[in-house]
């Protein structure tokens, strides 16, 4: 029995309050299957309103997390509860509580759009009487407007993966779990789909997983970083970015070969690594690692330009989400891995195979003859011109 | 009182799909083709038993329409039931399992057992409308003769039939949950049906007891004394008692399925 409008809104209010800050809470979940742990040990929390990305490779047991909480399958053990309700102990209030959108859009290939969505509302306890305003409302979120009498059978990858959206949101139900949301759509549609995630936030909590790594720091306000069953990263996007960009590198667009610049930089205090990101037409783009916490662009700038090179452009690179995702899920460790300990600053020009020039990283100081240019580069930087 | 709209929400989406592709009309047409060939034949035999002037010895019975007629025709369309009735059922689970419809069911509002039972329903009911539109050959025979035949064993037999094919339908149903495949599971479904029905055939007075006990399995057996006008609450028993234990294994594999997966 669904019991009326108010009673119902009422009684999703007091969950609400109760459970004011945490609409999904994950603790120690398991699921094995015989010898094989898809997920072992994963915990985490999302807040009312937030946006989770759930990231990690294929068979890292996302899809297998989302099952569990939208209790399409049991856990080995662990808990997990969704608008305060045991996914395990009151399954039917936790469903009621989740709109799910699973990898391929489960959708029925013969009936038409309408038809599919008002199924959908009725077995998902939408009140008779709300129906009809409720699948407006999913069909005009979901922009499905112009095909809505459409067969879905006849429907492109697109809209049959936005019908999925609209069946997922069309209980208005507090938490959305959608797996892969924008996989298969084209541009266009992933940049709308993202954006109707990003204005379902707020008043829905939403987890989602993906693999497009720019999408998570687009639309999420908060990662988490599964591989293996685990859990090896939870922060924000730009945390996560951040703990590793602090290590930051700068890149550098120069007028000079690659030989000229690497003399010019040389000497800067706090460079690590100079590298090679191409060149052309007598312009060279290079990345340096700087050591860490020092900020080496005006350092760097002065070198250059005191070696009377034409400076072109100048950009702190932060590390993408990328490579943070692969810096955590092809290492074993759990911690945000380190980025080899400072020493003494040394060049170590790893350029690109195409470059002829370097050839061994000169470990001893002074023994890099190999280079035309003069050691002296430094005392007369103006008879270059 | 939402476990009603639930269940009829998944009966009214089965219906969708038997009418919104082939298969409903399919079965229905092959339905009332063999129905009314077959009542086509008894017919035939009972004018000519009724015009043949002998009939055996001097003033022989006239020939009865129920006995010649009804209950002919009806028994054998028990046996197009077993060729109809995977038609129905092959796609009920597996086809949810293969398009990923399953995890819609699985994550929203509703029981295994409200599926089960709309899914059951749905199915059921479609083969319920497959016999009522049969029916209406008989009607010509109300319509004509003279004396008017009895009706009661008519809904009886009736009974008797949508009672046997339901049997059907909820094993089928349970197949269906054993694969992905459609084809696959109507296949299962045909060759079991076929074994229950010849199951019957070992029910004679010269059996031992223990293939007696097999033989009271076979679920055609169990309808002869409906066809005839008798209920005999044993039969109806079986008939439900087989229902619903088709339908047991049905959710028992539906559930399991979730721990396997």
């Amino acid at each position: 029995m669904d019991g009326g409008p108010l009673l119902r809104e009422g009684n999703r209010a007091h969950t609400f309050e109760k459970e004011s800050s945490r609409m999904i809470e994950v603790a120690d979940l398991r699921k094995s299957y015989g010898r094989f742990d898809a997920v072992s040990g994963v915990s985490f929390t999302v807040g009312k309103g937030e946006i989770l990305g759930f990231l990690g490779p294929n068979g890292a047991g996302k899809t297998t997390t989302m099952r569990i909480l939208t209790g399409y399958m049991p856990a080995t053990s662990g808990r997990a509860s969704v608008a305060g309700y045991d996914v395990f102990k009151s399954p039917l209030e936790a469903k009621r509580s989740v709109g799910y959108l699973p990898e391929t859009p489960p959708v029925y290939p013969d009936l038409d759009v309408t038809s599919y969505l008002d199924f959908c509302a009725r077995i998902k306890g939408v009140k008779p009487a709300d129906r009809k305003s409720r699948i407006d409302r999913a069909i005009e979120k979901a922009r499905l407007g112009e095909v809505r009498h459409k067969i879905i059978g006849r429907l492109s990858k697109g809209f049959r993966q936005r019908v999925g959206i609209a069946q997922a949101i069309l209980a208005d139900p507090p938490v959305l779990i959608l797996d892969e949301p924008t996989s298969g759509l084209d541009p266009q549609q992933i940049i709308e789909t993202r954006d109707l995630i990003k204005s379902l936030g707020g008043e829905h909590t939403v987890i989602l997983s993906t693999h497009i790594l720019p999408e998570v720091s687009m639309t999420c306000n908060r990662v988490v970083i599964i591989s293996k069953g685990r859990v090896v990263a939870e922060d924000t996007p730009e945390n996560l970015t951040a703990r590793l960009s602090s290590k930051g590198a700068v890149r550098l667009e120069v007028r000079a070969d690659t030989r000229d610049a690497f003399d010019a930089l040389r000497e800067v205090e706090g460079i690590v690594t100079v590298n090679p990101r191409g060149a052309s037409s007598g312009n060279t783009v290079l990345e340096l690692q700087a050591q860490d916490g020092m900020d080496i662009r005006a350092a760097a700038a002065r070198a250059i330009i005191g070696a009377n090179i034409d400076l072109l452009s100048l950009t702190q690179v932060s590390l993408s989400l990328e490579d943070v995702f692969l810096e955590l899920t092809t290492k074993d460790s759990v911690a945000i891995p380190e980025i080899a300990p400072a020493e003494p600053p040394i060049f170590t020009p790893i350029a690109r195979e195409t470059e002829p020039v370097r050839a061994e990283p000169a470990r001893p100081e002074p023994a890099r003859m190999e280079a035309p240019p003069a050691p002296d580069q430094n005392d007369s930087p103006k008879e270059n011109n | 009182m939402s476990t009603f709209t639930n269940i009829g929400a998944i009966v009214r989406k089965e219906w969708q799909h038997y009418f919104g592709s082939p298969i409903a009309y399919a079965a229905l047409f092959t339905w009332n083709l063999l129905f009314s060939v077959f009542f086509q034949f008894a017919l035939t035999y009972f004018l000519e038993a009724s015009m043949s002037p002998q009939g055996g010895m001097g003033g022989a019975p006239k020939p009865n329409i129920n006995e010649w007629i009804f209950r002919p025709t009806l028994m054998n369309m028990a046996v197009v039931a077993l060729f109809v009735t995977p038609m129905l059922t092959m796609r009920l689970f597996a086809e949810e399992q293969r398009q990923g419809t399953w995890e819609l069911l699985a994550t929203s509002a509703i029981t295994d057992w409200q599926i089960v039972l709309g899914k059951f329903l749905g199915a059921m009911s479609v083969y319920a409308l497959m016999i009522a539109t049969s029916l209406l050959n008989f009607a010509v025979v109300f319509f004509y003769a003279d004396p008017r035949p009895e009706w009661k064993p008519v809904l009886t037999g009736a009974v008797a039939l949508l009672l046997m094919g339901s049997c059907f339908i909820s094993l089928g149903g349970f197949l269906s949950t054993l694969t992905k495949n459609q084809i696959v599971a109507g296949i299962l479904s045909f060759c079991l049906f076929l074994a229950i029905w010849t199951l019957s055939w070992l029910d004679n007075p010269m059996s031992s007891e223990p293939v007696k006990a097999l033989a009271y399995l076979g679920v055609t057996g169990h309808m002869e004394d409906m066809v005839k006008g008798v209920i005999d609450s044993k039969d109806v028993i079986f008939y439900i008692s087989f229902i619903g234990f088709g339908l047991f294994l049905t959710q028992q594999s539906v559930e399991s399925r979730r721990w396997r997966e």
